[in-house]
């Protein structure tokens, strides 16, 4: 878990995260946003699902996939917040929508 | 039809940057993609919105300089794009890029890919564990949104990064439990010889020595000769347990922040593949590049870190090097022109791999991350442990494109970035043949996720 250590300049936006309402600056990604949110997880795993987390920040790893905006294995890490985002953890392997 | 320029430049850090800012001030039509929404790289990420009043003195002068390159190329001719992603690279100098909604093709006479480097995957017991990160990704936390993490913080691994980042993070006011480092008493004396050579860079070694007086001023005790680390917790990181001088040590930590140094971003070079040759001090891949930074591939030059590890102030000039041979075989200078002009910047980048040696001896990766113990998880997207390779190497996978076969270790969204390198040498090793024997995986585009949607809104070509 992080800690924001200076005020935000700026300004901010609302995201949902998994039913939680977060009030974050406009500037940071979605992966900044929830590690300062949640000490919990943004991902299962597709075998046994195990639960993962951020690792590199650089779009390297894919730990920080989720589902933002309705769509599927978005690297949080490489996704800047914007106003009424709606982000859900990734849980398991993907499934064609209906 | 697709569009047609002179060069496409693929990353903004400061290889990217220098190479678009002169290719285009000789007159040619450059198009810089960049998956970040600011130019930087990571080295220099976020260096025009980065908040200098609270955290310039934290991040220090060597990361504030980086605005000027930045600087320089927002004032060149050069089309700027980015949250750009490319995802395929061909060699008659094509490629294929999305914004993230549409995507496209386009053609360059030439490519310089300047990808730069990755942080070497670290894997050990237990660092697929929620609070287990890379060092890098903790300065990225500080430079992209002035975060530090909050409780106990280990720092574990080698090189220069590591301490930096222990500085930076101390000044920010993170609370580290541990510095430990796998740097053994052996591993300076193997570096000593390298020493008077590496004076000539000598800039390095005096911050080098300034980043590890100012961590000793504050007290803290770097533990070194550090081997056996493991993270163990309950889904999330509550305990590192390691050994030093045979005595096993637990500490409580809720981050534990991984480095052993950096490595070349090869997923570009490998999906046109180009030669690539191992680099056994730092036990990497790395393309096969002339002093121009051109591959086997004529069309594709590497500028900086992706072509070799040596840091930032040698990509950029790498970058204009580079930038200068695509000029010249673009014909808008000749041999003799390219060469007075690069004749300066070829002397300074000698100057500046001059340190290398001495830090390639001294921060390797350990051998036992080289070479994890069976029970480590290796493909973190397939969930492939060293155990599970080595089973399937007694059971007859040859290489890392059998592997694939047998377990989809490297087939997941990463493509094989975190488990690559690690794959190649527990095979090896089982195995008893060199890592050059070995290979590595053969990748293939998109080598960034891209949607249907994406694909589907694509016009005709």
């Amino acid at each position: 878990m992080y800690r924001r250590i200076t005020d935000p300049k700026g300004g901010m936006v609302a995201i949902h995260f998994e039913g939680q309402r977060l009030q974050v600056p406009a500037n940071e990604t979605v992966a900044a946003a929830i590690l300062a949110a949640t000490p919990g997880y943004t991902r299962t795993t597709v075998v046994s699902g195990d639960k993962r987390a951020p690792y590199c920040m650089m779009g390297t790893c894919f730990e920080c996939s989720m589902e933002i905006d309705g769509v599927q294995n978005r690297q949080a890490c490489m996704t800047t917040v914007a106003d009424g985002m709606i982000v859900k953890r990734q849980m398991g392997k993907r499934e064609m929508p209906e | 039809m697709s569009e047609s320029i002179d060069l496409a430049v693929i990353g903004a850090g400061p290889a990217g940057l220098a190479a678009a800012t002169t290719a285009s001030e000789h007159g040619l039509s450059v198009v810089l993609f960049d998956e970040q929404p600011a130019p930087g790289g990571q080295i220099f990420r976020n260096i025009e919105g980065v908040d200098r009043a609270t955290m310039g003195d934290t991040l220090g002068e060597d990361y504030l300089k980086g605005g000027t390159i930045a600087e320089a190329f927002r004032k060149s001719s050069a089309d700027y794009r980015p949250s750009a992603t490319v995802w395929r690279v061909d060699p008659d100098g094509s490629l294929a890029w999305t914004d993230g909604t549409t995507a496209r093709i386009l053609k360059a006479r030439r490519i310089i890919a300047a990808t730069g480097a990755i942080e070497r995957p670290v894997p050990i017991p237990g660092w697929t564990l929620s609070g287990v990160m890379a060092a890098g990704a903790a300065q990225i936390l500080m430079k992209t949104a002035s975060m530090v993490p909050d409780g106990p913080t280990v720092i574990a691994g080698n090189g220069p990064l590591l301490y930096l980042v222990a500085n930076q993070l101390f000044k920010a006011g993170a609370e580290i439990a541990a510095i430990l480092e796998t740097t053994r008493f052996r591993d300076y004396l193997a570096a000593i010889p390298h020493a008077p050579a590496a004076l000539r860079a000598n800039e390095y070694l005096s911050k080098g020595a300034r980043m590890m007086q100012h961590l000793r001023n504050k007290g803290f005790r770097i533990q070194s000769a550090v081997s056996n680390i493991r993270a163990t917790g309950d889904g999330t990181l509550q305990k590192v347990i390691y050994t030093a001088n045979t005595t096993e040590i637990e500490v409580k930590a809720n981050t534990l922040l991984l480095h052993q140094g950096v490595i070349p971003n090869v997923q570009i070079t490998r999906q046109v593949n180009a030669n690539h040759e191992w680099y056994a001090p730092q036990r990497y891949w790395r393309p096969v590049t002339d002093e121009w930074g051109t591959t086997s591939v004529e069309t594709l030059a590497i500028a900086g870190d992706g072509a070799g590890i040596l840091g930032a102030e040698a990509a950029e000039v790498a970058g204009h090097l580079a930038a200068l041979e695509t000029v010249k075989r673009l014909g808008k200078i000749d041999e003799i022109d390219r060469d007075v002009q690069a004749g300066p910047l070829l002397r300074e980048h000698n100057r500046l791999a001059s340190i290398r040696p001495l830090l390639d001896k001294l921060y390797h990766p350990s051998a036992e991350i080289l070479v994890p113990p069976d029970e480590t998880t290796v493909c973190r997207c397939e969930e492939v442990t060293a155990g599970d390779i080595r089973q399937c190497v007694a059971e007859g996978a040859t290489g890392p494109n059998q592997l694939k076969a047998y377990t989809r270790c490297g087939m997941g969204p990463c493509q094989g970035r975190m488990c690559g390198l690690t794959v190649s040498e527990v095979i090896a090793d089982a195995r008893d043949k060199p890592v050059e024997e070995i290979g590595y995986y053969r990748l293939r585009p998109p080598i960034k996720p891209v949607t249907l949607g994406e694909l589907a809104a694509m016009e005709d070509t």
